[in-house]
């Protein structure tokens, strides 16, 4: 019983160490996030399913995806059924992550630059950042629009690569696929579910 | 003549802006030819483009930031006049410095020391321009191996081959301060600068090919938010994440 008391203690702090792991300042949280990331995604003694696990724990705990998955939905969030919408969320989720994972597992190592924060509303602050690739490309502007609704837990809603907002991709291409099928949201659902399949 | 021509120019520039300003930009023109033109495109693209792009890759390295460097150049001499014509004075102080400098003493332009002194000059066409006057993009499309546009943006494609000084030596043959060229210069240098950027985003179309449920749409919409970016010269758009607060 002892034994398990402190299992259950341990899983606690655990959990709640990586919960506050990175800063509730917007430019630091990105920061340390960046920091982070870098360091596991290089680590050559990692294999591409503990990154891939990695970048999967990140994205859920730092990323606001139940408000990417309402906003790439667009106006539909606003007239499909809740059952509909709480279907599209979990398959968005695990969209999203499989994306995620898919665009970062072969990282090659770069080094990135915060250059600033723009407080732009109560709710949101822009961190700007650069990568400047090993490999010699050209540097790399990337912007974090980071939700601070709650200033004790920030969470990222977009990245904006070169003013290419990732968020307002996946909108106009699930526009697209809604305007196409009568803005029926389980086709969206269907193609999303065969996307996870392949 | 020429004053006919000017005051014809401007009654077309009026009739695109009245017929597009209500016409939104991701509105499409015919939108299944469109997606049968890229998937055209995309065949293109992987027979052809993408291997070579591919075996472009492997070249030194100096090799290909010199290629890289004078088709960029070259590609200055489009932003001049655009400049000009949007009374962009700071931007044309950078294009003006930029091409003289890497131009003599980045030897034709294979260097880049103009960068190394802060100057950045911004890639303008007509169709920027175009933009930058208030006319409307008009419907979407794609055009064979050119790829995505829209009717401002491809009238402007068809424009720029009058206001570039490069096209104006080598398309029509003319001399310019001494210099002339041929019509396969060119599309040489046109041709070279679609493999240098292919080469460059390899592994971005790649990622983009392999998570688009819809690639068609994708690349439409990274188009649009590029020429808006482009005509604004902002990195950020306006965004619709202000509905979404809760």
């Amino acid at each position: 019983m002892k034994y398990f008391k402190l299992f259950i203690f341990l899983i606690l702090i655990t959990y709640q160490t990586s919960l506050t792991a990175y800063s509730s300042d917007p430019k630091e949280f990105v920061a340390e996030l960046i920091n982070d990331a870098i360091e596991k995604l290089s680590d050559k003694d990692l294999n591409k399913e503990q990154k891939a696990e990695f970048i999967s724990k990140v994205a859920l705990d730092n990323v606001d995806i139940k408000a990417l998955g309402l906003y790439t939905l667009g106006e539909l969030r606003k007239s499909s059924k809740k059952e509909e919408i709480s279907k599209y969320q979990k398959v968005f989720e695990l969209y999203f992550l499989k994306s995620l994972t898919s665009r970062l597992s072969d990282y090659s190592s770069s080094k990135f630059d915060i250059v600033s924060a723009e407080k732009k509303s109560s709710n949101y602050t822009i961190v700007s950042s650069k990568v400047l690739p090993d490999d010699g490309n050209p540097e790399i502007k990337i912007d974090w629009r980071v939700y601070t609704k709650n200033p004790d837990k920030p969470l990222i809603r977009d990245l904006i690569v070169e003013g290419l907002s990732l968020a307002r991709t996946q909108k106009e291409e699930f526009a697209s696929i809604l305007s196409s099928n009568n803005n029926d949201i389980n086709i969206l659902i269907e193609k999303l579910e065969e996307f996870l399949n392949n | 003549m020429k004053f006919l021509s000017i005051k014809l120019l401007i009654v077309v520039f009026a009739l695109i802006n009245i017929s597009f300003s209500s016409i939104k930009a991701n509105e499409e023109c015919f939108e299944k030819t469109s997606r049968a033109i890229f998937k055209f495109n995309m065949a293109i693209d992987d027979a052809i483009l993408e291997p070579i792009a591919k075996g472009y890759n492997k070249l030194p390295e100096p090799i290909k930031n010199g290629t890289s460097n004078f088709t960029s150049n070259l590609a200055i001499l489009m932003s001049i006049p655009n400049n000009l014509l949007q009374a962009n004075f700071n931007q044309l102080g950078h294009s003006v410095g930029s091409f003289a400098i890497n131009s003599t003493i980045g030897i034709l332009g294979f260097f880049n020391p103009a960068e190394k002194i802060g100057l950045k000059p911004h890639k303008e066409d007509v169709g920027q321009t175009l933009g930058s006057y208030g006319i409307g993009s008009g419907c979407y499309f794609v055009l064979p191996i050119l790829g995505p546009t829209n009717v401002r943006d491809s009238f402007g494609l068809l424009a720029d081959t009058f206001v570039d000084p490069f096209a104006h030596i080598t398309i029509r043959e003319k001399e310019l301060l001494g210099a002339s060229g041929t019509s396969l210069d060119y599309y040489t240098v046109k041709t070279t600068s679609a493999i240098d950027f292919r080469g460059d985003n390899i592994v971005n179309f790649e990622s983009l090919e392999k998570n688009s449920i819809d690639l068609y749409s994708s690349v439409k919409s990274i188009y649009l938010q590029n020429r808006e970016n482009q005509i604004n010269n902002s990195n950020l758009s306006e965004d619709d994440w202000g509905k979404l607060d809760n």
